[in-house]
């Protein structure tokens, strides 16, 4: 019963203080808000006209909701760079920014399953997909499977940082025996989700593109890169305008992750591209397709090379300490990685699937203002789910917001 | 190559032994989709099957466990919930409303109905008559036309096949005109299900090079066509990714799709190799006088948008008997289908006598559509 009554607190405490704040705050609000509801106009054309008012086709039939969702998933693995060395290796210097990152993991899942309920056909029959009622096609299908993980994944993310911030709510120190067990899992569950989310596309063999090994590890790799360097930006705005300090040394530290894995990522790239140039065989049209073009079409062309080009550029501003340690420079570099991932993880991949198509058509894919309509739609509403998560739990952490007997 | 452990059913033609039912492609993930056979009952048990048949439940229940303590799978006791609801909101409207006609509180009656069915390939015989019962009455509230649905499932020791004979082809393109009015495809969009490549003599099957979009006269001077559709695989890709299997491969060899069953995420069209599926983008739109009124639940039945459809070697007819629509459309005799298990069938007299191949073998699909030539 009193755990009910400080849960009712919270909530009360919790709305007041994401309704309150500065003209900048709201402002920003304000802005998300809008977007979101040109994003609920655009879909709702969309459930009454139907997918054809994107730029899909049957011969390109995912594009750009499922391209967003992939690299989604990426982000939203990237938080156990933070809750790794905070829970499990007892690195004191991330212990601030864990709770950000989980809040940005639970933002991204959310954007993931939008993006994959936006891209549906019937949205209105997707209890066919609840275990039990309907018929979940489990094992067999990869999708199933990524429901599961993606599910378990937002669970493990809730639950952590709200039983964390709900002790400290009242003053308590959180308990180690209880949520130690839950973030070792979580460790292995973000490595899961973005494996799952691979052999989505690596277990088909119809899409020479996609059907390689090194799908899986790169998708890991890649999210490494720019799930944490989106932690960063993240907090470099958080400590600007917030009370909640973060020091020179936690970011130092997330730049480092951010590093490493985007230079193993250029590696991977390397192995990718050698395999196939090198020896170019009929599978490999899709990639000449994406890096070169195909028979004088060359939409992605633009898209890939400025993708390459920021993704080498922030690698190599990354890897020299002095530039690192700069934050100006840190902080752009970040900024670059993220939009080269984004487009590289993004439609740079799940596209050029598509093309040439099975019997070597060659027809490209434009999404419609629609479709960027609801996208940029969904991508607001992660920035307003996770701007009020990150405010109470900033309250929560500063001190501002405690239960009062 | 009679390895009953592998996955898939591999055709085993010059063997002697038959196929039984027992290969199903269904993935048997979730209930199974041929009859159990009748186990031999030992003397106890059929004296116990005997007290249980006249007596049953009365046995051990009473009163109030004879109503609640019936055993029943998730789907029927989903179906009697959603009944209970429908007879509690019927009485709500019919109360409250003096205005709606008996037609529309049909109709409403019906799309609730239809809106919570189960998944047709797990249905027994009863439950698929009564979903096509409500369809075509719904049809018939809908546009006062009457129209013939089935619901007939696979023939015994059937398997169909189909071999397309690359030197007679032509690229009339009348199959495909066949297709898209038998199978009731929207013409909006201009939906094909069979798609005709005009490659050059001299290249080999060139696919790259081919046009499958050509608008002059044929045979063009150098050409020569091949047609592709959907191949109904033996190991179908398609049919392990959907995450509701709403598709499945039949009995008889047909790769099929429960249009209603259908979430419409695409993930199938992404893993055919074959360019084998369509999706309704928009809602599909077949003139009144234009449909085809002989339909069946698997096959030219009208869709709606935001589903998968595909070739189903059309089912309506295949099963009746008689050849797909492209088949008897072909006005040069390159096209054949039968049954694959019957030695006299002129499938099977192809695939003995003529050099047949399959397109993209290596990726263990096992189409059951052979090309040979002449």
């Amino acid at each position: 019963m009193r755990r009910f009554k400080v849960f009712t607190s919270l909530v009360k405490d919790s709305f007041d203080i994401i309704t309150r704040g500065s003209k900048k705050y709201h402002l920003w609000m304000g802005l998300l808000t809008f977007i979101m509801l040109v994003g609920m106009y655009c879909y709702s054309i969309q459930l009454d006209q139907g997918l054809s008012v994107t730029g899909m086709t049957d011969r390109v039939s995912w594009g750009l909701y499922i391209s967003n969702f992939t690299f989604l998933v990426g982000v939203a693995a990237a938080a156990v760079m933070l809750v790794m060395p905070t829970y499990v290796l007892k690195d004191i210097d991330f212990k601030q920014a864990v709770l950000i990152g989980e809040g940005l993991a639970v933002a991204a899942l959310i954007m993931c399953l939008a993006f994959v309920v936006a891209d549906m056909g019937g949205p209105s029959v997707l209890w066919h997909m609840i275990p039990g009622i309907g018929v979940f096609n489990f094992p067999n299908s990869m999708l199933t499977w990524d429901v599961i993980v993606l599910n378990g994944y937002l669970f493990l993310n809730i639950s952590i940082p709200f039983y964390i911030l709900f002790r400290h709510y009242q003053g308590k120190e959180s308990k180690k025996s209880v949520y130690i067990p839950g973030a070792l899992l979580s460790v292995f569950w973000a490595v899961g989700i973005h494996l799952v989310t691979a052999f989505l596309y690596q277990g088909l063999q119809a899409r020479p593109f996609w059907n390689n090994a090194l799908l899986g590890p790169r998708f890991l790799a890649s999210a490494f890169a720019a799930g944490p360097a989106l932690i960063i930006l993240v907090l470099a705005i958080i400590r600007t305008y917030t009370e909640f300090k973060i020091k020179d040394k936690t970011l130092k530290k997330i730049a480092m992750v951010v590093t490493v894995a985007a230079q193993i990522n250029l590696i991977m790239l390397i192995s990718e591209l050698f395999k196939e140039f090198y020896a170019p065989t009929h599978h490999s049209e899709s990639a000449y397709y994406l890096f070169f073009g195909l028979d004088g079409k060359t939409a992605l062309l633009p898209w890939i090379w400025t993708a390459i080009s920021l993704n080498v550029l922030a690698t190599v501003l990354l890897t020299f300490h002095k530039l690192r340690n700069n934050f100006r420079v840190l902080f752009f570099s970040c900024f670059i990685l993220f939009v080269a991932i984004w487009i590289e993880k993004g439609f740079g991949l799940i596209v050029p699937g598509f093309i040439p198509g099975p019997y070597g058509k060659i027809a490209e894919y434009t999404p419609t203002g629609i479709e960027i309509g609801v996208t940029l739609g969904i991508w607001a509403m992660g920035a307003f789910i996770f701007t009020m998560l990150a405010k109470t739990a900033i309250g929560i952490e500063t001190g501002t917001l405690r239960y009062k007997k | 190559m009679s390895n009953s452990n592998k996955k898939w059913f591999s055709l085993n033609l010059n063997s002697s032994t038959k196929q039984t039912s027992a290969s199903c492609g269904c993935g048997n993930t979730a209930g199974d989709c041929h009859s159990k056979e009748e186990p031999e009952l030992s003397e106890q048990e059929f004296l116990a099957a005997a007290v249980d048949a006249s007596i049953g439940e009365e046995t051990h229940k009473d009163g109030f466990e004879q109503v609640f303590d019936v055993k029943m799978d998730r789907r029927s006791a989903f179906k009697k919930l959603t009944a209970s609801l429908l007879i509690g909101a019927g009485a709500v409207s019919t109360s409250c409303s003096t205005l709606a006609g008996d037609d529309s509180k049909e109709k409403a009656q019906i799309d609730w109905e239809e809106q919570f069915k189960g998944n047709y390939k797990l249905m027994s015989d009863d439950e698929k008559k009564a979903t096509v019962n409500r369809l075509v009455r719904s049809y018939q509230l809908r546009t006062g036309k009457t129209i013939s649905m089935s619901s007939q499932n696979a023939h015994k020791d059937v398997l169909y096949g189909y071999a397309f004979n690359i030197s007679k082809c032509q690229g009339y393109m009348d199959c495909v005109t066949a297709c898209v009015e038998e199978n009731n495809q929207d013409r909006n969009s201009q939906m094909q299900y069979i798609r005709i490549h005009e490659m050059k003599d001299g290249k080999g099957f060139n696919f790259n090079e081919a046009d499958d979009n050509y608008y002059h006269e044929v045979p063009a001077e150098g050409h020569f066509y091949m047609g592709t559709q959907c191949f109904h695989c033996d190991n179908p890709p398609c049919i392990e990714v959907c995450p509701v299997q709403a598709t499945w491969r039949e009995d008889d060899g047909l790769v099929v799709v429960d249009y209603d069953w259908c979430v419409g995420c695409r993930y199938c069209m992404a893993a055919c190799p074959y360019d084998g599926r369509r999706f309704n983008w928009s809602k599909p739109e077949v003139p009144e006088n234009e449909v085809n009124k002989n339909q069946h639940y698997l096959g030219n039945r009208m869709r709606k948008k935001g589903v998968v459809e595909k070739c189903t070697f059309c089912v309506q007819r295949s099963r009746a008997g008689k050849n797909p629509a492209c088949v008897e459309a072909c006005p040069t005799g390159a096209r054949i289908f039968g049954n694959l298990l019957d030695p006299n069938s002129t499938i099977r007299w192809v695939l003995e006598n003529k050099k047949v191949f399959r397109l993209k073998e290596d990726l263990g699909t096992e189409p059951k559509f052979w090309y040979f030539m002449d």
